[in-house]
Protein backbone atom coordinates (compact mmCIF):
# COMPACT_ATOMS: atom_id res chain seq x y z
CA UNK A 1 0.00 0.00 0.00
CA UNK A 2 1.59 3.26 -0.99
CA UNK A 3 1.59 5.85 1.61
CA UNK A 4 0.24 9.50 0.52
CA UNK A 5 1.79 12.48 1.79
CA UNK A 6 0.89 13.78 4.86
CA UNK A 7 -1.13 16.80 3.64
CA UNK A 8 -3.17 15.27 1.02
CA UNK A 9 -4.17 12.41 3.81
CA UNK A 10 -5.45 15.60 5.84
CA UNK A 11 -7.74 16.66 2.67
CA UNK A 12 -8.61 13.50 2.38
CA UNK A 13 -9.95 13.29 6.12
CA UNK A 14 -11.38 16.49 5.81
CA UNK A 15 -13.58 15.54 2.37
CA UNK A 16 -14.95 12.38 4.10
CA UNK A 17 -15.46 14.58 7.59
CA UNK A 18 -17.84 16.76 4.94
CA UNK A 19 -19.69 13.82 3.25
CA UNK A 20 -20.19 12.55 7.13
CA UNK A 21 -21.66 16.32 8.12
CA UNK A 22 -24.26 16.24 4.67
CA UNK A 23 -24.97 12.49 6.07
CA UNK A 24 -25.49 14.40 9.50
CA UNK A 25 -27.36 17.08 8.59
CA UNK A 26 -29.46 14.62 6.56
CA UNK A 27 -30.49 12.82 9.75
CA UNK A 28 -30.77 16.34 11.96
CA UNK A 29 -34.27 17.26 13.05
CA UNK A 30 -33.80 20.09 15.06
CA UNK A 31 -33.20 23.09 13.24
CA UNK A 32 -31.10 24.95 16.20
CA UNK A 33 -28.26 21.88 15.39
CA UNK A 34 -29.01 21.88 11.57
CA UNK A 35 -27.53 25.34 11.61
CA UNK A 36 -24.59 24.34 13.73
CA UNK A 37 -24.08 21.37 11.35
CA UNK A 38 -23.93 24.01 8.61
CA UNK A 39 -21.55 25.92 10.31
CA UNK A 40 -19.08 23.55 11.14
CA UNK A 41 -19.20 22.02 7.60
CA UNK A 42 -18.31 25.90 6.58
CA UNK A 43 -15.43 25.65 9.44
CA UNK A 44 -14.34 22.47 7.62
CA UNK A 45 -14.38 24.41 4.30
CA UNK A 46 -12.53 26.61 5.73
CA UNK A 47 -9.77 24.13 7.25
CA UNK A 48 -9.43 22.25 3.92
CA UNK A 49 -8.95 25.77 1.23
CA UNK A 50 -6.40 27.24 3.29
CA UNK A 51 -4.97 23.85 3.31
CA UNK A 52 -4.97 22.97 -0.45
CA UNK A 53 -3.98 27.15 -0.84
CA UNK A 54 -0.57 26.07 1.25
CA UNK A 55 -0.13 23.17 -0.53
CA UNK A 56 -0.43 24.58 -4.43
CA UNK A 57 0.80 28.11 -3.69
CA UNK A 58 -2.46 29.52 -4.87
CA UNK A 59 -2.90 32.58 -3.52
CA UNK A 60 -6.22 33.60 -4.29
CA UNK A 61 -7.06 30.41 -2.68
CA UNK A 62 -6.44 32.41 0.74
CA UNK A 63 -8.75 34.87 0.08
CA UNK A 64 -11.92 32.39 -0.54
CA UNK A 65 -10.53 30.85 3.27
CA UNK A 66 -11.53 33.91 4.65
CA UNK A 67 -14.26 34.75 2.33
CA UNK A 68 -15.58 31.19 3.94
CA UNK A 69 -14.84 31.71 7.03
CA UNK A 70 -16.03 35.09 7.41
CA UNK A 71 -19.85 34.30 5.08
CA UNK A 72 -20.33 30.71 6.05
CA UNK A 73 -18.79 30.22 9.90
CA UNK A 74 -19.32 33.13 11.20
CA UNK A 75 -21.80 35.44 9.38
CA UNK A 76 -24.65 33.38 7.68
CA UNK A 77 -24.52 30.80 11.02
CA UNK A 78 -25.36 34.21 13.16
CA UNK A 79 -27.73 35.24 10.68
CA UNK A 80 -30.32 31.95 10.65
CA UNK A 81 -29.94 31.61 14.72
CA UNK A 82 -31.06 35.55 15.17
CA UNK A 83 -34.06 34.45 12.32
CA UNK A 84 -34.68 31.39 14.56
CA UNK A 85 -34.94 33.25 17.80
CA UNK A 86 -37.18 36.01 16.05
CA UNK A 87 -39.22 33.63 14.47
CA UNK A 88 -39.51 31.54 17.79
CA UNK A 89 -39.11 28.01 15.33
CA UNK A 90 -36.83 26.00 16.83
CA UNK A 91 -38.44 22.26 15.82
CA UNK A 92 -38.64 20.72 12.60
CA UNK A 93 -39.80 17.51 13.25
CA UNK A 94 -41.42 16.26 9.87
CA UNK A 95 -39.15 14.73 6.98
CA UNK A 96 -40.92 13.39 4.17
CA UNK A 97 -39.49 9.94 4.46
CA UNK A 98 -38.17 8.12 7.22
CA UNK A 99 -34.91 8.28 8.80
CA UNK A 100 -33.55 5.02 7.66
CA UNK A 101 -34.93 5.49 4.29
CA UNK A 102 -33.67 8.58 3.44
CA UNK A 103 -30.12 7.45 4.99
CA UNK A 104 -30.21 4.43 2.59
CA UNK A 105 -31.38 6.71 -0.61
CA UNK A 106 -28.20 9.05 0.80
CA UNK A 107 -25.95 5.82 0.36
CA UNK A 108 -27.39 5.09 -2.92
CA UNK A 109 -26.74 8.90 -4.13
CA UNK A 110 -23.27 8.75 -2.69
CA UNK A 111 -22.66 5.30 -5.04
CA UNK A 112 -24.28 7.53 -8.37
CA UNK A 113 -22.34 10.52 -7.26
CA UNK A 114 -19.16 8.57 -7.17
CA UNK A 115 -20.24 6.76 -10.47
CA UNK A 116 -20.86 10.45 -12.04
CA UNK A 117 -17.48 12.17 -11.04
CA UNK A 118 -15.23 9.04 -12.05
CA UNK A 119 -14.67 10.48 -15.62
CA UNK A 120 -13.97 13.83 -14.29
CA UNK A 121 -11.59 13.05 -11.93
CA UNK A 122 -9.74 11.07 -14.85
CA UNK A 123 -9.55 14.48 -16.37
CA UNK A 124 -8.70 16.54 -13.65
CA UNK A 125 -4.97 16.84 -13.10
CA UNK A 126 -5.04 18.35 -9.07
CA UNK A 127 -4.12 16.24 -6.70
CA UNK A 128 -6.99 16.41 -4.96
CA UNK A 129 -9.43 15.36 -7.71
CA UNK A 130 -10.40 12.10 -5.99
CA UNK A 131 -12.44 14.35 -3.87
CA UNK A 132 -14.34 15.19 -6.67
CA UNK A 133 -17.33 12.15 -5.95
CA UNK A 134 -17.48 13.41 -2.71
CA UNK A 135 -18.05 17.33 -3.43
CA UNK A 136 -21.37 15.66 -6.31
CA UNK A 137 -22.66 13.84 -3.27
CA UNK A 138 -22.46 16.64 -0.92
CA UNK A 139 -24.46 18.60 -3.65
CA UNK A 140 -26.89 16.11 -4.11
CA UNK A 141 -27.44 15.09 -0.33
CA UNK A 142 -27.61 18.49 -0.04
CA UNK A 143 -30.61 18.63 -2.30
CA UNK A 144 -32.07 15.84 -0.55
CA UNK A 145 -32.45 17.28 2.35
CA UNK A 146 -34.33 20.09 0.66
CA UNK A 147 -36.79 17.85 -0.72
CA UNK A 148 -37.44 15.77 2.36
CA UNK A 149 -37.72 19.10 4.58
CA UNK A 150 -41.09 21.31 4.72
CA UNK A 151 -39.81 24.15 6.27
CA UNK A 152 -38.74 27.18 4.91
CA UNK A 153 -35.95 27.34 7.49
CA UNK A 154 -34.24 23.90 6.90
CA UNK A 155 -34.54 24.11 2.96
CA UNK A 156 -32.27 27.42 3.25
CA UNK A 157 -29.84 25.72 5.40
CA UNK A 158 -30.00 22.70 2.88
CA UNK A 159 -29.53 25.60 -0.10
CA UNK A 160 -26.74 26.95 1.79
CA UNK A 161 -24.99 23.60 2.29
CA UNK A 162 -25.46 22.83 -1.73
CA UNK A 163 -23.23 25.84 -2.35
CA UNK A 164 -20.46 24.58 0.36
CA UNK A 165 -20.48 21.06 -2.19
CA UNK A 166 -20.14 23.70 -5.27
CA UNK A 167 -17.61 25.15 -3.67
CA UNK A 168 -15.45 22.01 -3.01
CA UNK A 169 -16.31 20.60 -6.43
CA UNK A 170 -15.11 23.45 -7.61
CA UNK A 171 -12.11 23.49 -5.14
CA UNK A 172 -10.69 19.45 -5.88
CA UNK A 173 -11.22 20.05 -9.25
CA UNK A 174 -9.53 22.77 -10.71
CA UNK A 175 -8.38 24.62 -7.41
CA UNK A 176 -10.71 26.88 -6.98
CA UNK A 177 -12.73 29.06 -9.31
CA UNK A 178 -11.46 32.21 -10.87
CA UNK A 179 -11.26 34.95 -8.00
CA UNK A 180 -14.57 37.37 -9.48
CA UNK A 181 -16.63 34.21 -10.05
CA UNK A 182 -16.18 33.34 -6.49
CA UNK A 183 -16.52 36.74 -5.23
CA UNK A 184 -20.19 36.75 -7.33
CA UNK A 185 -21.13 33.70 -5.57
CA UNK A 186 -20.40 34.88 -2.42
CA UNK A 187 -22.60 38.18 -2.97
CA UNK A 188 -25.08 36.22 -4.22
CA UNK A 189 -25.50 33.73 -1.46
CA UNK A 190 -25.71 36.60 1.03
CA UNK A 191 -28.33 38.89 -0.59
CA UNK A 192 -30.22 35.66 -1.11
CA UNK A 193 -30.11 35.20 2.71
CA UNK A 194 -30.77 38.79 3.26
CA UNK A 195 -33.56 38.08 1.21
CA UNK A 196 -35.14 35.27 2.34
CA UNK A 197 -34.56 36.36 6.19
CA UNK A 198 -37.18 38.99 5.08
CA UNK A 199 -39.51 36.30 2.92
CA UNK A 200 -39.93 34.04 6.17
CA UNK A 201 -41.44 36.96 7.97
CA UNK A 202 -43.79 37.94 4.91
CA UNK A 203 -44.70 33.78 4.53
CA UNK A 204 -45.68 33.93 8.02
CA UNK A 205 -47.47 36.60 8.02
CA UNK A 206 -49.39 35.52 5.13
CA UNK A 207 -49.82 31.86 6.50
CA UNK A 208 -48.95 31.80 10.05
CA UNK A 209 -46.41 29.12 9.20
CA UNK A 210 -43.05 28.44 7.71
CA UNK A 211 -44.56 25.04 6.49
CA UNK A 212 -44.35 25.10 2.51
CA UNK A 213 -47.32 22.46 2.13
CA UNK A 214 -49.46 26.14 2.81
CA UNK A 215 -48.10 27.02 -1.06
CA UNK A 216 -49.96 24.36 -2.58
CA UNK A 217 -53.40 26.57 -1.81
CA UNK A 218 -51.54 29.07 -4.20
CA UNK A 219 -52.72 27.40 -7.42
CA UNK A 220 -55.30 29.27 -9.35
CA UNK A 221 -58.60 27.21 -9.12
CA UNK A 222 -59.93 25.02 -12.13
CA UNK B 1 2.78 -26.00 14.37
CA UNK B 2 5.46 -26.63 17.29
CA UNK B 3 4.23 -27.54 20.99
CA UNK B 4 5.54 -23.67 21.75
CA UNK B 5 2.80 -22.90 19.67
CA UNK B 6 0.12 -24.92 21.58
CA UNK B 7 1.30 -23.48 24.67
CA UNK B 8 0.99 -19.87 23.92
CA UNK B 9 -2.53 -20.71 21.92
CA UNK B 10 -4.20 -22.30 25.88
CA UNK B 11 -2.36 -19.24 27.59
CA UNK B 12 -4.50 -16.89 25.03
CA UNK B 13 -7.40 -19.19 25.86
CA UNK B 14 -6.83 -19.06 29.67
CA UNK B 15 -6.02 -15.10 29.57
CA UNK B 16 -9.49 -14.88 27.97
CA UNK B 17 -11.48 -16.89 30.34
CA UNK B 18 -10.02 -15.39 33.57
CA UNK B 19 -10.06 -11.78 32.19
CA UNK B 20 -13.11 -12.06 30.66
CA UNK B 21 -15.41 -11.41 34.00
CA UNK B 22 -12.79 -9.01 35.39
CA UNK B 23 -13.09 -6.75 32.58
CA UNK B 24 -16.80 -6.63 32.94
CA UNK B 25 -16.18 -6.04 36.61
CA UNK B 26 -13.83 -2.94 35.61
CA UNK B 27 -16.37 -1.60 33.50
CA UNK B 28 -19.00 -1.69 36.12
CA UNK B 29 -16.58 -0.18 38.87
CA UNK B 30 -15.64 2.57 36.23
CA UNK B 31 -19.51 3.17 35.52
CA UNK B 32 -20.45 3.19 39.24
CA UNK B 33 -17.25 5.75 40.18
CA UNK B 34 -19.00 7.91 37.07
CA UNK B 35 -22.36 8.37 38.38
CA UNK B 36 -21.24 8.49 41.69
CA UNK B 37 -22.09 5.24 43.14
CA UNK B 38 -20.40 2.70 45.40
CA UNK B 39 -18.39 1.05 42.76
CA UNK B 40 -18.99 -3.38 43.46
CA UNK B 41 -15.30 -4.92 43.95
CA UNK B 42 -13.57 -5.78 40.55
CA UNK B 43 -13.68 -9.31 41.34
CA UNK B 44 -17.54 -9.20 41.62
CA UNK B 45 -18.64 -11.01 38.43
CA UNK B 46 -16.12 -14.20 39.78
CA UNK B 47 -17.80 -13.81 43.19
CA UNK B 48 -21.49 -14.11 41.16
CA UNK B 49 -20.30 -17.17 39.25
CA UNK B 50 -18.57 -19.07 42.18
CA UNK B 51 -21.64 -18.26 43.92
CA UNK B 52 -23.86 -19.59 41.54
CA UNK B 53 -21.54 -22.62 40.39
CA UNK B 54 -22.35 -23.80 44.44
CA UNK B 55 -26.47 -23.94 44.27
CA UNK B 56 -28.20 -26.60 42.99
CA UNK B 57 -29.51 -25.91 39.45
CA UNK B 58 -33.62 -25.63 39.18
CA UNK B 59 -35.20 -26.16 35.67
CA UNK B 60 -38.16 -25.93 34.04
CA UNK B 61 -40.55 -28.93 34.10
CA UNK B 62 -41.11 -28.52 30.03
CA UNK B 63 -37.55 -27.66 29.52
CA UNK B 64 -36.44 -29.56 26.17
CA UNK B 65 -32.95 -30.98 26.32
CA UNK B 66 -32.30 -27.47 24.35
CA UNK B 67 -32.49 -25.36 27.27
CA UNK B 68 -29.89 -27.73 29.65
CA UNK B 69 -27.23 -28.23 26.22
CA UNK B 70 -27.33 -23.97 25.63
CA UNK B 71 -24.94 -22.95 28.35
CA UNK B 72 -22.48 -25.66 27.35
CA UNK B 73 -22.96 -24.66 23.33
CA UNK B 74 -23.00 -20.74 24.24
CA UNK B 75 -19.80 -20.99 25.99
CA UNK B 76 -18.66 -23.26 23.95
CA UNK B 77 -18.59 -21.16 21.25
CA UNK B 78 -17.58 -17.97 23.35
CA UNK B 79 -14.72 -19.85 24.12
CA UNK B 80 -13.45 -21.05 20.43
CA UNK B 81 -13.99 -17.02 19.50
CA UNK B 82 -11.74 -16.21 22.29
CA UNK B 83 -9.15 -18.78 20.51
CA UNK B 84 -9.97 -17.58 16.93
CA UNK B 85 -9.44 -13.55 17.63
CA UNK B 86 -5.63 -13.01 17.42
CA UNK B 87 -5.54 -11.27 21.19
CA UNK B 88 -2.13 -11.53 22.09
CA UNK B 89 -0.44 -13.32 19.43
CA UNK B 90 -0.98 -13.53 15.87
CA UNK B 91 0.53 -16.70 14.92
CA UNK B 92 -1.32 -19.49 16.72
CA UNK B 93 -2.86 -22.69 15.49
CA UNK B 94 -6.60 -21.77 15.65
CA UNK B 95 -6.09 -17.82 14.91
CA UNK B 96 -5.01 -19.29 11.51
CA UNK B 97 -8.22 -21.74 11.41
CA UNK B 98 -10.95 -19.60 10.41
CA UNK B 99 -11.11 -15.73 9.07
CA UNK B 100 -14.02 -13.04 10.54
CA UNK B 101 -16.43 -14.18 8.43
CA UNK B 102 -16.38 -17.48 10.19
CA UNK B 103 -16.23 -15.84 13.71
CA UNK B 104 -19.05 -13.86 12.73
CA UNK B 105 -20.76 -16.91 12.17
CA UNK B 106 -19.55 -18.21 15.37
CA UNK B 107 -21.06 -15.25 16.91
CA UNK B 108 -24.08 -15.84 15.49
CA UNK B 109 -24.33 -19.38 15.97
CA UNK B 110 -23.79 -18.73 20.18
CA UNK B 111 -26.66 -16.28 19.73
CA UNK B 112 -29.42 -18.37 18.06
CA UNK B 113 -28.83 -20.77 20.77
CA UNK B 114 -29.15 -18.25 23.78
CA UNK B 115 -32.57 -17.07 21.72
CA UNK B 116 -33.84 -20.78 21.26
CA UNK B 117 -33.01 -21.79 24.47
CA UNK B 118 -35.15 -18.84 25.51
CA UNK B 119 -38.13 -19.65 24.00
CA UNK B 120 -38.03 -22.91 24.94
CA UNK B 121 -39.77 -23.11 28.31
CA UNK B 122 -42.21 -20.98 26.47
CA UNK B 123 -42.65 -18.37 28.85
CA UNK B 124 -43.61 -14.72 27.79
CA UNK B 125 -40.30 -12.98 28.76
CA UNK B 126 -38.10 -15.49 27.67
CA UNK B 127 -40.23 -15.06 23.68
CA UNK B 128 -40.09 -11.28 23.83
CA UNK B 129 -36.18 -11.32 24.99
CA UNK B 130 -35.57 -13.57 22.04
CA UNK B 131 -37.14 -11.90 19.61
CA UNK B 132 -35.53 -8.67 20.44
CA UNK B 133 -32.40 -10.51 20.94
CA UNK B 134 -32.74 -11.56 17.08
CA UNK B 135 -34.10 -8.20 16.26
CA UNK B 136 -30.77 -6.56 17.61
CA UNK B 137 -28.73 -9.22 15.58
CA UNK B 138 -29.94 -9.18 12.14
CA UNK B 139 -29.15 -5.10 12.39
CA UNK B 140 -26.79 -5.53 13.88
CA UNK B 141 -24.50 -8.19 12.16
CA UNK B 142 -24.83 -6.61 8.63
CA UNK B 143 -22.94 -3.58 9.83
CA UNK B 144 -20.32 -5.54 11.78
CA UNK B 145 -19.61 -7.69 8.25
CA UNK B 146 -19.18 -4.03 6.37
CA UNK B 147 -16.92 -3.20 9.23
CA UNK B 148 -14.84 -6.85 8.52
CA UNK B 149 -14.64 -5.89 4.70
CA UNK B 150 -13.53 -2.84 4.85
CA UNK B 151 -10.70 -4.01 6.85
CA UNK B 152 -10.18 -7.04 4.33
CA UNK B 153 -10.24 -4.50 1.36
CA UNK B 154 -7.34 -1.88 2.77
CA UNK B 155 -5.40 -4.90 3.66
CA UNK B 156 -6.72 -7.73 1.45
CA UNK B 157 -7.43 -10.55 3.28
CA UNK B 158 -10.06 -11.55 5.61
CA UNK B 159 -8.34 -13.56 8.60
CA UNK B 160 -7.85 -10.78 11.20
CA UNK B 161 -4.21 -12.02 12.30
CA UNK B 162 -3.15 -10.92 9.17
CA UNK B 163 -5.14 -7.55 9.19
CA UNK B 164 -3.75 -6.81 12.97
CA UNK B 165 -0.21 -7.70 11.24
CA UNK B 166 -0.48 -5.13 8.50
CA UNK B 167 -1.65 -2.54 10.22
CA UNK B 168 0.77 -2.67 13.21
CA UNK B 169 3.08 -2.97 10.08
CA UNK B 170 2.32 0.40 8.42
CA UNK B 171 3.47 3.28 8.75
CA UNK B 172 1.17 6.02 10.48
CA UNK B 173 -1.16 7.52 8.43
CA UNK B 174 -4.58 9.33 8.51
CA UNK B 175 -7.26 6.95 7.37
CA UNK B 176 -10.66 8.01 7.47
CA UNK B 177 -12.11 4.83 6.51
CA UNK B 178 -10.62 3.00 8.90
CA UNK B 179 -12.00 5.34 11.57
CA UNK B 180 -15.78 5.73 10.27
CA UNK B 181 -15.97 1.42 10.83
CA UNK B 182 -14.54 2.23 14.54
CA UNK B 183 -17.17 4.22 15.38
CA UNK B 184 -19.80 1.95 13.68
CA UNK B 185 -17.90 -1.41 15.46
CA UNK B 186 -18.23 0.81 18.68
CA UNK B 187 -21.47 1.35 17.91
CA UNK B 188 -22.28 -2.59 16.89
CA UNK B 189 -20.19 -3.67 19.98
CA UNK B 190 -22.40 -1.60 22.32
CA UNK B 191 -25.53 -3.38 20.72
CA UNK B 192 -24.37 -6.70 20.49
CA UNK B 193 -22.70 -6.85 24.35
CA UNK B 194 -26.00 -5.36 25.61
CA UNK B 195 -24.73 -1.75 26.99
CA UNK B 196 -27.00 0.61 27.43
CA UNK B 197 -28.05 2.74 24.16
CA UNK B 198 -29.77 -0.31 23.49
CA UNK B 199 -30.56 -2.04 26.58
CA UNK B 200 -29.25 -1.78 29.81
CA UNK B 201 -27.43 -4.46 31.97
CA UNK B 202 -28.47 -3.54 35.50
CA UNK B 203 -31.94 -3.74 35.17
CA UNK B 204 -34.86 -6.12 35.16
CA UNK B 205 -36.95 -3.36 34.30
CA UNK B 206 -39.13 -6.09 32.20
CA UNK B 207 -40.45 -4.09 29.23
CA UNK B 208 -37.10 -2.71 28.62
CA UNK B 209 -34.62 -6.03 29.04
CA UNK B 210 -33.25 -8.24 26.51
CA UNK B 211 -29.91 -9.91 28.02
CA UNK B 212 -31.76 -10.16 31.16
CA UNK B 213 -35.13 -11.47 29.61
CA UNK B 214 -33.37 -14.03 27.62
CA UNK B 215 -31.71 -15.62 31.27
CA UNK B 216 -34.76 -15.70 32.75
CA UNK B 217 -35.47 -19.07 33.36
CA UNK B 218 -31.66 -20.40 34.23
CA UNK B 219 -30.40 -20.76 37.44
CA UNK B 220 -26.92 -22.08 39.14
CA UNK B 221 -24.49 -23.22 36.69
CA UNK B 222 -26.51 -22.70 33.78
CA UNK B 223 -26.76 -19.27 34.94
CA UNK B 224 -23.17 -19.13 35.80
CA UNK B 225 -22.18 -20.62 32.64
CA UNK B 226 -24.41 -18.02 30.58
CA UNK B 227 -23.17 -14.86 32.71
CA UNK B 228 -19.57 -16.02 31.99
CA UNK B 229 -20.32 -16.31 28.40
CA UNK B 230 -21.63 -12.91 27.97
CA UNK B 231 -17.97 -11.51 29.74
CA UNK B 232 -16.47 -13.79 27.32
CA UNK B 233 -18.06 -12.14 24.25
CA UNK B 234 -17.82 -8.30 25.67
CA UNK B 235 -14.00 -9.48 25.88
CA UNK B 236 -14.02 -11.05 22.43
CA UNK B 237 -15.64 -7.89 21.01
CA UNK B 238 -12.97 -5.77 22.73
CA UNK B 239 -10.12 -7.81 21.14
CA UNK B 240 -11.47 -7.72 17.79
CA UNK B 241 -11.90 -4.30 17.87
CA UNK B 242 -8.15 -4.21 18.87
CA UNK B 243 -7.14 -6.33 16.36
CA UNK B 244 -8.70 -4.28 13.35
CA UNK B 245 -7.98 -0.82 14.62
CA UNK B 246 -5.57 -0.94 17.82
CA UNK B 247 -2.88 -4.16 16.88
CA UNK B 248 0.01 -2.35 17.72
CA UNK B 249 2.24 -4.48 20.49
CA UNK B 250 0.34 -7.71 19.71
CA UNK B 251 3.28 -10.58 19.06
CA UNK B 252 3.93 -11.53 15.55
CA UNK B 253 7.15 -13.96 16.91
CA UNK B 254 7.15 -15.87 20.44
CA UNK B 255 9.84 -14.43 21.95
CA UNK B 256 9.38 -14.40 25.73
CA UNK B 257 9.78 -10.62 25.40
CA UNK B 258 7.21 -9.93 22.63
CA UNK B 259 4.60 -12.32 24.91
CA UNK B 260 5.01 -10.29 27.54
CA UNK B 261 5.04 -7.14 26.16
CA UNK B 262 1.94 -8.08 24.28
CA UNK B 263 0.11 -9.18 27.70
CA UNK B 264 1.17 -5.90 29.12
CA UNK B 265 -0.20 -4.10 26.48
CA UNK B 266 -3.51 -5.99 26.16
CA UNK B 267 -4.19 -5.07 29.71
CA UNK B 268 -3.22 -1.38 29.12
CA UNK B 269 -5.82 -1.46 25.83
CA UNK B 270 -8.30 -3.04 28.19
CA UNK B 271 -8.41 -0.76 30.79
CA UNK B 272 -8.52 2.05 28.49
CA UNK B 273 -11.40 0.24 26.73
CA UNK B 274 -13.20 -0.29 29.88
CA UNK B 275 -13.25 3.23 30.82
CA UNK B 276 -14.45 4.40 27.40
CA UNK B 277 -17.08 2.18 27.82
CA UNK B 278 -18.15 2.80 30.73
CA UNK B 279 -17.84 6.75 29.94
CA UNK B 280 -19.80 5.84 26.62
CA UNK B 281 -22.72 4.13 28.74
CA UNK B 282 -22.83 7.20 31.19
CA UNK B 283 -22.74 9.62 29.06
CA UNK B 284 -26.06 8.19 26.75
CA UNK B 285 -29.54 7.79 27.60
CA UNK B 286 -30.97 4.51 27.10
CA UNK B 287 -32.94 3.79 23.62
CA UNK B 288 -36.76 3.08 23.31
CA UNK B 289 -36.52 -0.51 21.95
CA UNK B 290 -38.35 0.47 18.61
CA UNK B 291 -35.51 3.56 17.88
CA UNK B 292 -32.67 0.86 18.46
CA UNK B 293 -33.23 -0.16 14.64
CA UNK B 294 -32.42 3.23 14.14
CA UNK B 295 -29.62 3.71 16.20
CA UNK B 296 -27.76 0.09 14.10
CA UNK B 297 -29.19 1.75 11.05
CA UNK B 298 -26.75 4.64 11.71
CA UNK B 299 -23.78 1.94 12.41
CA UNK B 300 -24.38 0.34 9.33
CA UNK B 301 -24.46 4.05 7.66
CA UNK B 302 -20.85 4.50 8.99
CA UNK B 303 -19.84 1.70 8.12
CA UNK B 304 -21.09 1.99 4.05
CA UNK B 305 -19.49 5.56 4.53
CA UNK B 306 -16.24 3.91 5.47
CA UNK B 307 -16.38 1.71 2.66
CA UNK B 308 -17.00 4.38 -0.04
CA UNK B 309 -14.76 6.75 1.23
CA UNK B 310 -12.30 3.70 1.15
CA UNK B 311 -13.32 3.17 -2.88
CA UNK B 312 -13.27 6.29 -3.66
CA UNK B 313 -9.99 8.13 -1.93
CA UNK B 314 -8.65 4.71 -1.89
CA UNK B 315 -7.71 6.05 1.53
Amino acid sequence: MTVLPLDLQILNTLAALLLLLSFAMLSQRRIVSLVNLLALQGAILCIATLLLAWRTGVNHLFVSAFMTLALKVLFLPWLLHRLIRRLGVYWDTESLLNLVGTMLVGVLIVIFSFGLAQPISALASTATRNSIGIAVAVILIAFLTMITRRKAMSQVVGFLSMENGLFFAAMSATNGMPMIVEFGIALDVLVAMLVLGVFFFQIREQFDSLDLKHFESLKEEQ
Amino acid sequence: MSELDWLVQLTGIAIALAAAPMFLGWVNQCRAWLQNKSAPHILQPYRGIRKLFHKDALIAENASRLFRLAPYIVFGAMVTAAAIIPSIATRLPFTQAADAIALVGLLATARVFVSLAAMDVGTAFGTLGARREMMIGFLAEPALLVVIFVASLTFTTTALPLIAERLSAQSFSLNPSLAFTAVAFTMVLLAENARIPVDNPATHLELTMIHEALLLEYSARHLALMEWAAALKLFNYACIGFAVFLPWGIATSHAPLNLALAVLLLSVKLLLAGAGLALIETLSAKLRVFRAPEFLATAFLFAVLGLLVRLLLGA
